[in-house]
């Protein structure tokens, strides 16, 4: 069989199933930035709080998820969320091991990865709003909430912007870890079809292309999105 | 908690150290020969070289790199002229295509953060050194590469550091690391959380002596930026606070 034969779309082609592959690697990735923006914005609060203990939680989730290799934590989230789920399926009865979904242990797992850094991003963010903005906004007698929600949440997005294209492109390559879960995502589904054709070689350099693909197309849609961002920005700001 | 546990596990995954270490010395010093040579042609006027180079990075960033792990390992062995070759000894051996596969991808990273460090080196000062006739290689050790140096240091051990996490994606093929051992406790004992805690503050003790020595190095780089010693005057003793 040919090589184009072999990633092509014809009935012994492997092109439709490497592309829904794909598919799912960006779900997962997806999935992850949204985990990711929940635990990360917790923590840059926690950061950026008044109470020490607060602060100390916080640098503490990110000296641990920045440290940790990502395959360790990948581990940690599959294996011991299937322990925790096979207890409790013992509490109800269900007898035998319960895996964890693999979607959803390899989504949380880079997830939580995503929120270190995202936390780092949105604790930068919210220290380069100008505080002349936030007093402004205390002098017409804004209130907390409303301060945070008109002032903060905009401005902290905007500024987020350029650091949250390098989170979602380092999520992007972690998704690749997710194949040790067995989720059929890009890098497992090259490792079967390579493995069950023995052309590793011509795989292995498509998956490649592929993933090249993701972080160029990410790139540019990136670029685009901080370029219409940088639209509502006064001019000074903008160059 | 277990503490007889734990302490096994410890000793376990201590054994797996060395090789952790191994892997990380071996691939940023190749990575860095590497980045030498991408920054040099980077730099340079010839286009196929600079293309070259651009290409380089444009490639190895982008992908991941189990990618390219499993392309040097498993892909590069299926031909039969290169398992005839004089390279099937290093391509055939886990250790040595981990480290291959780690240093074309950090030099890849290493090779921007150099770049960057070499833009940020004054025009003036290379002008003021060739005035007073340095030239080639003495105004390369001399100017170029300590500003060089001092400004890429800070993005460089950002890279280190991610490099020592990095390096257990060689338990994928086999390469018995901490990572790869601690995985292996983890299916033979389903105890994750203890293994885990263990194997992070292995690898947190490895980034901070790590990051301790890349901070003494750029502390050791910019004297100019360090507080003055305090300068001690004497007070003169005369003749009439003495009486005093």
């Amino acid at each position: 069989m040919s090589w184009f034969e072999l990633i092509g779309f014809g009935p012994n082609g492997r092109g439709g199933i490497l592309l829904i592959a794909t598919l799912v690697t960006l779900l997962v990735t997806l999935a992850s930035l949204a985990i990711g923006a929940f635990f990360g914005s917790l923590v840059a609060a926690a950061k950026l709080s008044q109470s020490r203990t607060a602060r100390l939680i916080g640098t503490s989730y990110t000296t641990l998820f920045r440290g940790a290799p990502e395959l360790l934590i990948i581990y940690l989230v599959y294996f011991g969320g299937s322990h925790a789920m096979t207890a409790i399926g013992h509490l109800f009865n269900v007898e035998g091991f319960l895996g964890m979904p693999s979607f959803m242990a390899g989504a949380l797992a880079v997830g939580l990865i995503s929120g270190a850094y995202q936390s780092e991003v949105y604790r930068g963010a919210f220290n380069a709003i100008s505080k002349g903005e936030i007093d402004a906004a205390r002098s017409i007698g804004m209130s907390r909430w409303l301060l945070f929600r008109r002032i903060i949440i905009p401005q902290v997005l905007r500024f987020s912007l350029p650091g949250l294209g390098n989170v979602w492109q380092l999520s992007l390559k972690d998704s690749t870890l997710v194949s040790v879960t067995g989720l059929a995502e890009l890098m497992r589904t090259t490792q079967k079809s390579a493995g069950s054709t023995h052309q590793y070689f011509v795989f292995y350099v498509l998956c490649g292309c592929l993933y090249l693909v993701l972080t160029f197309l990410s790139d540019r849609v990136f670029g685009v999105a901080e370029r219409r961002v940088a639209l509502s920005f006064r001019q000074s700001i903008k160059r | 908690m277990d503490f007889e546990f734990l302490a096994h596990v410890f000793q376990e995954l201590i054994a797996a150290v060395p090789m952790t270490l191994a892997l990380f010395v071996t691939s940023v010093s190749l990575g860095a020969v590497f980045a030498v040579g991408l920054t040099a042609m980077r730099a340079s006027h010839n286009r196929f070289m600079n293309g070259f180079a651009r290409a380089y990075v444009f490639v190895f960033r982008g992908s991941p790199l189990l990618v390219q792990l499993f392309l040097i390992y498993y892909g590069l062995g299926q031909f039969a002229a290169v398992r005839a070759s004089f390279v099937w000894p290093v391509l055939r051996d886990p250790f040595s295509c981990a480290v291959l596969a780690l240093a074309l991808c950090t030099a890849a990273y290493q090779a921007e953060i150099m770049r960057g460090g070499l833009q940020a080196v004054p025009e003036g000062e290379i002008d003021a050194a060739r005035s007073i006739g340095m030239s080639g290689f003495l105004l390369l050790r001399r100017i170029i590469a300590p500003i060089a140096t001092r400004h890429a240091l800070p993005a460089y051990s950002t890279e280190i550091v991610l490099m020592v996490k990095s390096t257990a994606l060689a338990s994928l093929v086999t390469v018995w690391e901490v990572t790869g051992v601690a995985q292996r406790l983890i299916t033979q004992t389903y105890r994750t959380m203890e293994v885990f805690l263990v194997a992070v503050i292995i690898y947190l003790l490895i980034n901070l002596v790590v990051i301790k020595l890349l901070s003494m190095f750029e502390a050791y780089l910019s004297p100019h930026l360090r507080a003055r010693p305090p300068v001690l005057v004497a007070v003169p003793q005369t003749a009439e606070t003495g009486t005093r």
